[in-house]
């Protein structure tokens, strides 16, 4: 389950020790951005030492590295992977042989410390104008492409347009994503809200990214974490219904019913993959569920 | 590796530490620390280990740890190590 990830400075103690209290799904340990020139070393050295000795509870744990263009991006890698992050964040990706640069490295690292292929995962970072219209390829430029990720600061950047709290400048970039993404099978998440005392345009901007078809989205500030997790959790409403549905099907089946419908509509293939999927949710976030009698 | 010049690592802000490495003919550590009392010797085996892995033998090791846990300590120690080695 991946419903919120937070950014965390890759040179900053206080923060790192702290990563699995601030209840995010993801924690995204930076060593782009957030690390100025200067310290790039000192960040991946630190990230690595904390990734050895300390164990995130509960916290699936991503490094956004360099992007390719930098001489960082290998030393990054080299110091990290043998760590096995669960992914990688590259950022900056502009087109599928970004993606396999960056995959074929790794790949070199997993067999020089002898884990199976493919362990490391990647979610791109995509945020620029080159990127967004090279989704799909990007998506499907690897079998380690688990995620896309929108990056809407840079990108905006790049259309050379403001970047603004209703996001109608990132709209065609979001529909964009979550399209390559899902025709991939593989999830999207949506950039982060960059008010941090703004937390009602917070759930307003979460509840239109997940009304779009996004899998989560990430966060700059702790403060973040918890209206992101609550927009995309499956309400109860949500669980109940879909757990209906579960058991409208399976009495349809003893019944040899082939049609069937619930509350006056009629279910068909898409609502049995909602109902699904809710389940699948309601099981990461409470642990297994009792089948309904 | 050999500490050729001087460098630092680190900050002096809660659960860091401030590192300050410079050439010298003999091994000296100097420990500045807010748990001095309670983790001074585990500290001092942290930066040993530290300077075993990267076969430093002489050099002045100045630590001031704010709070830090034995890896963040050992990454500050490391990164001005490389620093003053010409690796930074």
């Amino acid at each position: 389950m991946r419903r919120s990830m937070l950014f965390i400075p890759g040179n900053t103690p206080n923060l790192l020790m702290n990563g699995d209290v601030l209840g995010a799904d993801s924690l995204i340990l930076d060593l782009e951005d957030a690390v100025s020139p200067a310290e790039k070393d000192s960040a991946r050295i630190l990230v690595r030492n904390v990734l050895r000795d300390l164990h995130y509870k509960g916290c699936e744990i991503i490094i956004r590295i360099n992007p390719v263009e930098t001489e960082y991006w290998t030393h990054d890698l080299d110091e990290i992977i043998p760590l096995k992050p669960h992914m990688i964040m590259p950022p900056k990706v502009s087109c599928a042989q970004d993606v396999k640069t960056v995959s074929e490295y790794i790949g070199r690292l997993e067999e020089a410390c002898g884990f199976p292929k493919n362990t490391v995962k990647l979610i791109p970072l995509i945020e620029t104008a080159m990127g967004v219209e090279n989704a799909f390829q990007i998506a499907s430029a690897d079998q380690r492409v688990a995620a896309l990720f929108l990056g809407g600061e840079d990108l905006t950047a790049d259309l050379r347009c403001k970047r603004t709290k209703e996001g109608q400048e990132i709209f065609y970039a979001r529909t964009r994503l979550v399209c390559a993404a899902r025709a991939c099978a593989i999830d999207v998440y949506d950039t982060p809200f960059t008010d941090v005392n703004d937390l009602p345009g917070l759930y307003a901007d979460a509840q239109f990214a997940k009304a779009l078809g996004f899998s989560g989205k990430a966060s700059i500030s702790p403060s973040h974490v918890a209206g992101i997790n609550e927009v995309f959790s499956p309400t109860q409403e949500d669980i109940d219904y879909a757990h209906d549905v579960m058991e409208t099907i399976r009495i349809a089946k003893e019944q040899g019913k082939g049609v069937v419908s619930l509350r006056g509509k009629m279910i068909d293939a898409p609502i049995v993959e909602r109902a699904r999927q809710v389940i699948e949710m309601e099981k990461a976030m409470f642990g297994e569920v009792e089948e309904d009698e | 590796m050999n500490i050729k010049t001087s460098a630092a690592a680190g900050t002096l802000e809660s659960s860091d530490a401030y590192v300050m490495v410079e050439p010298s003919d003999t091994l000296e550590i100097a420990i500045e620390s807010v748990v001095y009392n309670q983790y001074a010797d585990q500290i001092r085996a942290g930066i040993e280990q530290v300077l075993d892995q990267l076969g430093v033998k002489t050099g002045r090791i100045s630590i001031n740890d704010k709070g830090a846990v034995d890896c963040v300590i050992q990454a500050r120690v490391e990164t001005a190590i490389k620093r003053a080695g010409g690796e930074g």
